[in-house]
């Protein structure tokens, strides 16, 4: 008895052969794909290499020499690095400013958007998809957009920055937050209903609880994001240590002091907020029993 | 029967309630205070009189509608017809639009609705306004004489240089050197083809069905050539910029991700070779982080000038960072039996990551990279207007010399649709990849 046969008169080497035929069809198929990514990689590489001011090989040269001119110059001037810092305080204030501002509008109509859009506890059940096509547009629409144009209308400053990140936001957090009220317990919602109490009651004293921690570490990652952005947003004119870091820039060579000091700043500033905020979102997230 | 003393449990049951009563009520007094702040900080006040609510009006009735300028030079007599008064958009010699017509010496300029313009030899205009009368004027000497009285209605603004009317149905503007009528239409004009391609002002329907238009091309590919190379709307271009976007999201993404992957495993508790390796690697991933997407723009233009690879490379580095961070999260949470598995028969190292890693964390990457790859579309978008590529240049472009503002209106759009489309187009992805072909 050599040829081993399954039940139903399958030969074993019939099924290995067909094994390894699958496996190497697999193979072909996973080659092809790498295959294609690395063509469209190079391909996307050399086009983006072409369009650009200066090539990529040149420019690898001098990546160093913008970094080494800012920190020999600030070196020189240290001296004068912490006046310059107190001088932009101010300014990265209200970068701080217009993200928590955003933020904390913004969370405000995501809730109430994801309340709206959440299926089980909208206001008005019919409307949900409508609400979720808001929140996608909201989302979709890249701040700058809005920021340009309300600067057009409404001048510099921080108020078109802080509107256009709280619009976005409001989008961002809408999704999760409908996404964590979906998992919300409904029998204290059906509780509160049972004793003739409002919508707005409801949500609040029936929804809110439960998903709180949630909504709150959602939050404070939003914040995080959106320091980075209000930054951003200043460098295309509105407002805050991003507009300071666009003027010390353009006036080039010999202010460079200034943008270290302000480099400086903003990277500390980030992490301190990261910092922050992932140490409470982590409390937030496992509990505290502290 | 056991009594205990409930006094203090009591007592601290309401202490507990008090606290929190008063945390409930800090914290929206907190906030109260923190917009109070805020309201005198942004300068709210002032924002009322620095609004500009005439830049709103333009940039409303703008970004849908076009006007057509009918002009004529009150030196040489000569007269030009243009879309919005730009030369891509003037009218041919010999054509013009079928609103304008002779009478006489005359050019009469319907604006429907009774308003009536009529350019009268000798550089004078006049200008029938249904419940006003007759507007007339005429250039003498170099002064413009009108019958105007000493009050005129608000919405005619003259003097002795320069008259100009407004009304809703158009505008007329004299000057010494020129004399110009506006006609508003709706719309987006020469969208489709401009003035010179000789598929202007034929129905879609006719054009497909009806004769032949140009000897040398069909139809079809007629169409198709005058529309991508439409001079005005620069179809070519903008789709262009579009992809150039995109382009800067995939390298970034997706180059961010092969250089944090082998790294991650370097910064990954479980897998690190050395706690010094490890802790390292992580200060590198923080530092990529922190320092931010603007700073690494700014940093790499000076390097790279301006263009697409700055932007993409930008998008990298920052992701590179974040990357690293999620993927060696992802790393350390990866099931050891697995691996053990495949080490009894005998695997050597890189065969254990390839078989027993690889498969296990999949999933969790690809969606983190096809999430990032989504909203990278959206920072690509920011990226290139700082670094100067893509639609975002583009869009600032248009913004800032302020004037076509239904072009603005048009890259918003795209942009608004572009950033939809990665979003379902990745949303489809994982979950094709993580749920498996069978959804």
């Amino acid at each position: 008895m050599t040829d081993q046969t399954l039940s139903g008169g399958i030969s074993l080497n019939d099924t290995r052969r067909s094994y390894a035929a699958l496996v190497q069809r697999r193979r072909l198929y996973g080659g092809i794909t790498v295959l294609i990514f690395i063509l469209l990689m190079v391909g996307g590489f050399n086009i983006a290499d072409e369009r650009n001011a200066g090539g990529f090989w040149n420019g690898l040269g001098q990546l160093g020499d913008f970094p080494e001119g800012v920190i020999s110059e600030a070196w020189e001037k240290r001296g004068q690095l912490s006046g310059h810092m107190v001088t932009y305080f101010g300014a990265l204030l209200e970068t701080i400013n217009i993200a928590a501002v955003s933020t904390l509008v913004g969370a405000v109509a995501g809730i109430i958007l994801s309340l709206l859009s959440t299926r089980g506890l909208a206001y008005w059940p019919r409307l949900t998809p409508l609400f979720r096509r808001i929140m996608d547009v909201m989302r979709a629409v890249p701040e700058i957009v809005i920021a340009l144009v309300l600067i057009f209308i409404l001048g510099g400053g921080p108020v078109p920055a802080m509107i256009a990140i709280a619009f976005h936001t409001a989008g961002a957090l809408g999704k999760l937050f409908s996404e964590v009220a979906e998992n919300a317990d409904l029998k204290p919602v059906e509780g509160l209903e049972s004793v003739g109490v409002n919508w707005a009651q409801r949500m609040l004293l029936g929804v809110m609880p439960q998903v709180a921690p949630n909504y709150l570490s959602y939050a404070l990652l939003r914040f995080e994001i959106n320091i980075r952005a209000s930054a951003i947003l200043g460098f295309v004119g509105a407002g805050g240590i991003g507009y300071e870091l666009k003027n010390a820039m353009t006036w080039g060579q010999g202010r460079f002091d200034e943008a270290a000091a302000i480099f400086l700043m903003l990277f500390g500033t980030i992490v301190l907020f990261d910092q922050i905020s992932s140490h409470y979102r982590n409390r937030l997230t496992k509990g505290d029993q502290a | 029967m056991t009594t205990t003393d409930l006094g203090p449990l009591r007592e601290s049951a309401f202490r507990f309630l008090r606290r929190k009563r008063l945390v409930s009520l800090a914290v929206p007094a907190t906030i109260l205070i923190y917009f109070t702040y805020i309201f005198f900080s942004f300068d709210i006040l002032g924002l009322a009189e620095r609004a500009r609510m005439d830049n709103a009006v333009t940039l409303a009735s703008d970004s849908w509608s076009y006007k057509t300028h009918v002009t004529r030079d009150n030196r040489s007599g000569e007269l030009a017809y243009a879309i919005e008064g730009e030369r891509k958009g003037t009218y041919p010699d010999g054509t013009r639009p079928e609103w304008v017509s002779d009478a006489g010496e005359a050019l009469v300029i319907d604006l429907e609705d009774g308003h009536i313009i009529t350019f009268l030899p000798d550089n004078g205009v006049s200008y029938v306004i249904p419940g006003y009368g007759t507007f007339e004027a005429r250039l003498v000497d170099g002064r413009i004489q009108s019958n105007l009285g000493d009050t005129p209605p608000e919405w005619i603004n003259a003097s002795g240089t320069r008259v100009a009317i407004t009304t809703d149905a158009g505008r007329l503007t004299m000057t010494r050197s020129k004399t110009e009528v506006f006609r508003y239409f709706p719309g987006w004009e020469l969208f489709w083809f401009t003035l010179d391609s000789p598929y202007h002002d034929h129905g879609f329907v006719s054009l497909l069905t009806g004769p032949q238009l140009d000897p040398e091309r069909s139809n079809l590919s007629g169409m198709w050539e005058d529309f991508w190379r439409n001079s005005m709307w620069r179809h070519a271009d903008v789709a262009w910029a579009i992809s150039e976007t995109i382009l800067m999201a995939f390298l970034g993404t997706f180059g961010g991700a092969i250089i944090a992957l082998p790294l991650a495993f370097l910064a990954a508790r479980n897998f690190a070779p050395l706690v010094a390796v490890r802790f390292a690697v992580r200060r590198v991933f923080d530092f990529v982080r922190g320092v931010d997407a603007l700073i690494w723009t700014i940093v790499l233009s000076r390097a790279f000038g301006p263009g697409p690879l700055t932007g993409a490379l930008a998008i990298l580095v920052t992701d590179t960072g974040s990357f690293g961070k999620i993927f060696s999260e992802a790393l350390e949470n990866v099931d050891d039996k697995q691996i053990e598995g495949i080490q009894s028969t005998g695997a050597s190292v890189l065969q254990r990551y390839r078989f027993g890693v690889i498969p296990q964390v999949t999933p969790v990457l690809l969606s983190q990279i096809l999430y990032f790859f989504e909203s990278n579309t959206r920072s690509a978008t920011i990226i290139g207007a700082i670094t100067g590529g893509g639609i975002g240049l583009l869009l600032t472009q248009a913004m800032q010399t302020q004037k076509d503002w239904e072009e603005v209106a048009y890259y918003i759009t795209l942009v608004v649709l572009m950033v939809m489309l990665m979003d379902t187009l990745s949303g489809w992805l994982r979950s094709r990849l993580i749920k498996g072909k069978g959804n």
